[in-house]
């Protein structure tokens, strides 16, 4: 590991030892924040708990369909407008300060289309990922350079196979990068959903124990959550400088 | 391109949603949608009470003083992180991950810590912009050129200055990128805060709309909060335009 790896390290391991040190030693109230090894012990009890990791699942069932269907929908949606450059140019604008649009003020009204429940709360997470997919897949296919095209050409592929077989895989690290969005973004929409208005999943279950004053469950279920987005980012980093690494032009 | 096909641009872009706005309320119908019109009427029929206005001020004043806190601690400590090359480079990765976490889960945790205040609020906002004005701020501070600094070291400029004269001048269209994603997220924070817990503002007019079921509520204060984060997302990009611009001459 590196230098800036290992300072990294201790900087992280200073600041949950002097939380836990501040916990303990009664500095900071029991009831606002638990020491860090309190919260350990609560995400086990959380990833024991039978009905947790129902509703667990059932939030991250969510998540997973949300992030299918933006990915789906984002890539087509960005081969379909890439070469429409005067209709591009139109919604660019809207394409472009998309994440400056309010999204979580449309929901009240995917509950009136859809009713509270599983739906309009996948629709929230679709909503919130689509925007980062379509950006990627579009930026990508802007980079690919035109020697494919023209070998693609000269191999005399039609636009569908030079879709399939250039194009996408030349822009594959850019999709990737925006499948890596859509993945937090997908959360953020299900689970600040869940937390604004649902009857189950992770984000009720966090604003349920915050309004029965269950410290240490809000705790336990909050770390869970956050891990668990650490650590499927660090797979797909990984996966990311994988495909880079094999895109590195050989030279010769 | 020229300045009647720019807006030209911006007349179909607004007919078009608009025209899909209006196709979506004749497929779906009255009861989860209301036309673009109707929208309007609504939203302008809101704007006469004073009630409403309180709300919207109540918003508003937590969005700007969460947005002043985003850009001042933000671009500060993103030049900082940027000048100094190792605890950027221990900072960033930290960063990044802190950037993707859906930071949500963590409003109860400010709301102990703040109580159910305005200020529970403006934090939850900071907290989600700070961190993307931070790492632009820093990228943008670190890709300056070298030459650019060490010529201003040569001619004996003091630190404070080189920061001031060049530095930042170098990276402002990185920091508007940075300001722009920051601070659409902060208004949506807090939002989202105003959301779930609060007794005044925007957010809780429309959790209140959800509850009694008034569509046309939700549809004018949605509409009101697209064209505001929109307005100000423009500002942020004819900023950056201008300065790019200038710098060009």
């Amino acid at each position: 590991m590196s230098d800036a790896g290992w300072i990294r390290l201790a900087v992280i391991a200073a600041a949950v030892l002097a939380l836990e040190l501040a916990c303990r030693l009664g500095y900071v109230d029991a009831f606002t924040v638990i020491a860090p090894s309190q919260m350990a012990a609560a995400l086990i009890n959380v990833l024991t708990s039978r009905e947790l990791l129902i509703e667990i699942s059932a939030s991250l069932l969510k998540v997973a369909v949300a992030v299918s269907a933006s990915v789906t929908a984002g890539i087509v949606i960005g081969i379909v407008l890439h070469p429409m450059k005067r209709v591009r140019r139109i919604v660019d604008p809207l394409l472009s300060s998309y994440y400056a649009l309010p999204l979580f003020a449309f929901y009240p009204l995917f509950i009136v289309l859809l009713g509270v429940g599983a739906a309009s709360i996948i629709l929230m997470g679709f909503v919130t990922a689509l925007g980062a997919m379509v950006l990627s897949t579009l930026d990508g296919l802007d980079q690919i350079p035109q020697v494919l095209t023209k070998v693609g050409r000269m191999h005399q592929m039609g636009p569908i196979a030079s879709m399939l077989r250039l194009q996408l895989p030349a822009a594959a690290p850019y999709v990737l990068a925006g499948g890596r969005l859509a993945i937090a973004y997908a959360f953020i929409g299900v689970i600040a959903s869940e937390f604004i208005l649902s009857g189950q999943g992770l984000g009720f279950e966090i604003g349920f124990a915050y309004n029965s004053f269950d410290t240490r469950m809000m705790y336990g279920l909050i770390l869970f959550i956050l891990l668990l987005v650490i650590v499927l980012n660090l797979v797909l980093h990984a996966w990311d400088d994988r495909l880079r690494l094999r895109r590195r032009p050989v030279r010769d | 391109m020229g300045r009647s096909e720019k807006i030209q641009d911006a007349v179909i872009l607004v007919a078009g949603v608009l025209a899909i706005w209006q196709c979506l309320y004749l497929a779906i119908g009255n009861s989860a949608l209301t036309s673009p019109a109707e929208t309007i009427s609504k939203l302008i029929g809101l704007l006469s009470f004073d009630w409403f206005w309180a709300d919207v001020l109540e918003s508003l004043r937590a969005m700007v003083v969460a947005a002043v806190l985003v850009v001042v601690f933000g671009v500060v400590f993103g030049v900082l992180l940027g000048l100094h090359r190792l605890s950027g480079s221990v900072a960033e990765p930290v960063l990044a991950t802190l950037y993707a976490l859906p930071k949500v889960s963590l409003y109860p945790v400010v709301l102990l810590i703040f109580g159910l205040t305005v200020s529970a609020r403006i934090a939850f906002g900071v907290m989600h912009g700070i961190i993307p004005v931070m790492l632009f701020t820093m990228s943008a501070t670190a890709n300056v050129h070298p030459v650019l600094v060490r010529s201003a070291r040569v001619m004996h400029l003091p630190l404070r200055r080189v920061v001031a004269n060049v530095v930042l001048p170098a990276a402002v269209p990185g920091i508007i990128t940075g300001l722009r994603i920051g601070i659409s997220v902060t208004i949506l924070g807090v939002l989202i805060g105003d959301m779930f817990a609060s007794k005044k503002g925007l957010g809780f007019r429309l959790m209140n709309a959800i509850g009694n079921n008034d569509t046309p509520t939700i549809m004018a204060i949605a509409l009101l909060l697209s064209v505001f984060a929109l307005t100000v997302n423009y500002l942020l990009v004819l900023l950056a335009t201008e300065r790019r611009l200038r710098a060009a001459r």
